[in-house]
């Protein structure tokens, strides 16, 4: 028992100092980063390439006096509205088309052409089609992600094990503990990928889908500064926004993903 | 009690035209533990399947107490399977909660707790199964096929590639929970003495396509005795008789 606390204790240390470590080393490239980007700010001395410090007090100018933080919420909201659709409709087709070779095969086409249609022609189209609403926006932006979330979750919903779901069957489980005791577990680390590259291709989207045609929002705020050449203003809008889904990643999906990877790896106990 | 009357005219592998089993017919009285013992891909583990309604074949009659087999029989199945097959993502509790029929309820948590006793895992439940050695996840699904107190137990190999002294530990402890429940057991093997040690009847068979080449009562008493004397003599004549048994082959 003692040898086990005490390697526990050495695990535990050796943990904290790798967390260091890749904290030091992370801090360090922002910090070279920084000094290259000011550098050549000096170097370059022209309003279109603004220094740090410039950026700086547009962000606090935008942050105060402006209206960058209804700017960024708007945009936040319409970033999580589509991620749930998405992810939602994606997980649902992808488990379908991955179980189903007859499903798979009927969609497989449409699928491939979902894929590649490009994020702009599906905002245009539903502009014009359901009118500058925001359900046109929400409805091009989830078009744009579904497809990819499918892609993923399919290859998930096909390399289930079925010596597990074997085990369900003799042990006659009911099929909803089949289903999220057993089958969807398996399909977590495929939703939590599609979930992580879901929520950067979606705010990108969203900033265009705002950009062109709506009139609140970060990508509507960045058009005003790009109509004022307000270099400074777009890297503050950047940075902020950036800085949110940052905090969104460390504040929810890590935490959920060392949840459910549970089991998996070793020392998660 | 469950008594089963097996009646396999032919199975073929999947939707190919290769006849896996051929003439199978035997029969198991209730509690009898019975081994069966062929040689590497002869299909025994296809027939486990079939038993439990996992697998079908159009040619086939399995009763189980007179009535056929089709995977939704009233009757509690434990399968012990060549893999332990517990779910990674659950720790040693929930595993076994999670063939219950009504989980967390107050009584079956004691029974749990006793099971784990019993299984040597006693405040290992929450421990997930890849921090457990080989032995000891092998030892949860032995726990989860006896959790829901079964009347018919299937085991495939379940203590292959296990070393001896943990492979021997958990026969003995087989013997004691099959014992105290008076489950119909088959067992699954290609290890004469582990069935010599176990069952009360082996049932012996070819290579493919499978018939029963022989079956043979072990009537030595109970309990037995891992490579006991009279266990090696008994194996020793049927070895004397059967030379190539185990290869498939019968000599008569």
């Amino acid at each position: 028992m003692k040898g086990i606390f005490s390697t526990k204790h050495t695990m535990f240390k050796s943990n904290a100092m790798q967390f260091f470590t890749v904290f030091y080393s992370r801090l360090l490239m922002l910090i070279i980063l920084a000094i290259i980007w000011q550098s050549l700010a000096w170097f370059i001395n022209s309003a279109d390439f603004p220094s740090l410090f410039n950026v700086a007090d547009s962000f606090v100018y935008h942050f105060s006096q402006g209206d960058m933080l209804a700017n960024i919420s708007v945009t936040l909201g319409r970033v999580l509205i589509s991620f749930i659709i998405a992810m939602v409709l994606g997980v649902v087709i992808g488990i379908l088309m991955g179980c189903s070779d007859k499903v798979n095969e009927l969609s497989d086409t449409l699928l491939i052409i979902a894929l590649n249609i490009p994020a702009l022609v599906t905002i245009l189209l539903c502009y014009i089609w359901l009118g500058l609403v925001e359900s046109a926006a929400i409805t091009a932006v989830v078009i744009n992600k579904i497809p990819t979330v499918v892609v993923m979750i399919r290859e998930g919903a096909r390399v289930v094990d079925e010596d597990l779901l074997a085990v369900a069957k003799v042990y006659k489980l009911s099929p909803s503990t089949t289903f999220f005791k057993i089958f969807l577990p398996q399909l977590y680390p495929y939703i939590m990928a599609s979930a992580r590259a879901g929520l950067s291709l979606i705010w990108k989207i969203v900033l265009v889908v705002e950009l062109l045609g709506r009139s609140d929002g970060v990508g509507f705020a960045l058009n005003t500064l790009f109509q004022f050449f307000d270099i400074a203003g777009i890297f503050a809008y950047t940075f902020a926004f950036i800085a949110v889904v940052l905090v969104i990643e460390s504040l929810i999906f890590r935490p959920l993903d060392k949840r459910i990877s549970r089991g998996i790896h070793n020392d998660s106990a | 009690m469950i008594a089963l009357d097996i009646a396999i005219k032919d199975k073929c592998y999947g939707h190919s035209d290769t006849v896996v089993l051929k003439n199978i017919n035997f029969s198991v009285k209730p509690g009898e533990f019975v081994a069966i013992i062929g040689p590497s891909g002869c299909g025994k583990s296809t027939l486990l399947n079939m038993l439990c309604g996992l697998e079908g074949s159009s040619e086939q009659t399995l009763l189980c107490n007179g009535k056929a087999i089709n995977g939704n029989e009233s009757h509690k199945l434990g399968y012990i399977f060549q893999q332990p097959r517990l779910m990674p993502w659950l720790t040693v509790q929930e595993n076994l909660q999670l063939v219950l029929p009504v989980p967390k309820h107050e009584t079956q948590q004691k029974q749990l707790d006793d099971l784990l006793d019993q299984v040597g895992l006693s405040g290992k439940g929450h421990y997930f199964p890849k921090q457990l050695s080989g032995g000891m996840q092998r030892r949860v699904a032995i726990a989860r096929a006896f959790a829901v107190n079964p009347e018919l137990i299937l085991l495939d190999e379940p203590f292959n590639s296990l070393d001896a002294p943990t492979a021997a530990k958990l026969r003995l402890l087989l013997v004691k929970l099959c014992k105290s429940r008076g489950s119909t057991v088959i067992f699954v093997t290609h290890d004469l003495s582990e069935a010599v040690y176990l069952a009360d009847r082996i049932i012996f068979m070819s290579n493919t396509p499978t018939t029963i080449i022989h079956q043979v009562d072990i009537d030595l008493p109970k309990p037995r005795q891992e490579a006991g004397s009279k266990e090696l003599a008994w194996q020793a004549q049927l070895m004397a008789q059967h030379p190539q048994i185990l290869a498939g082959k019968a000599t008569f």
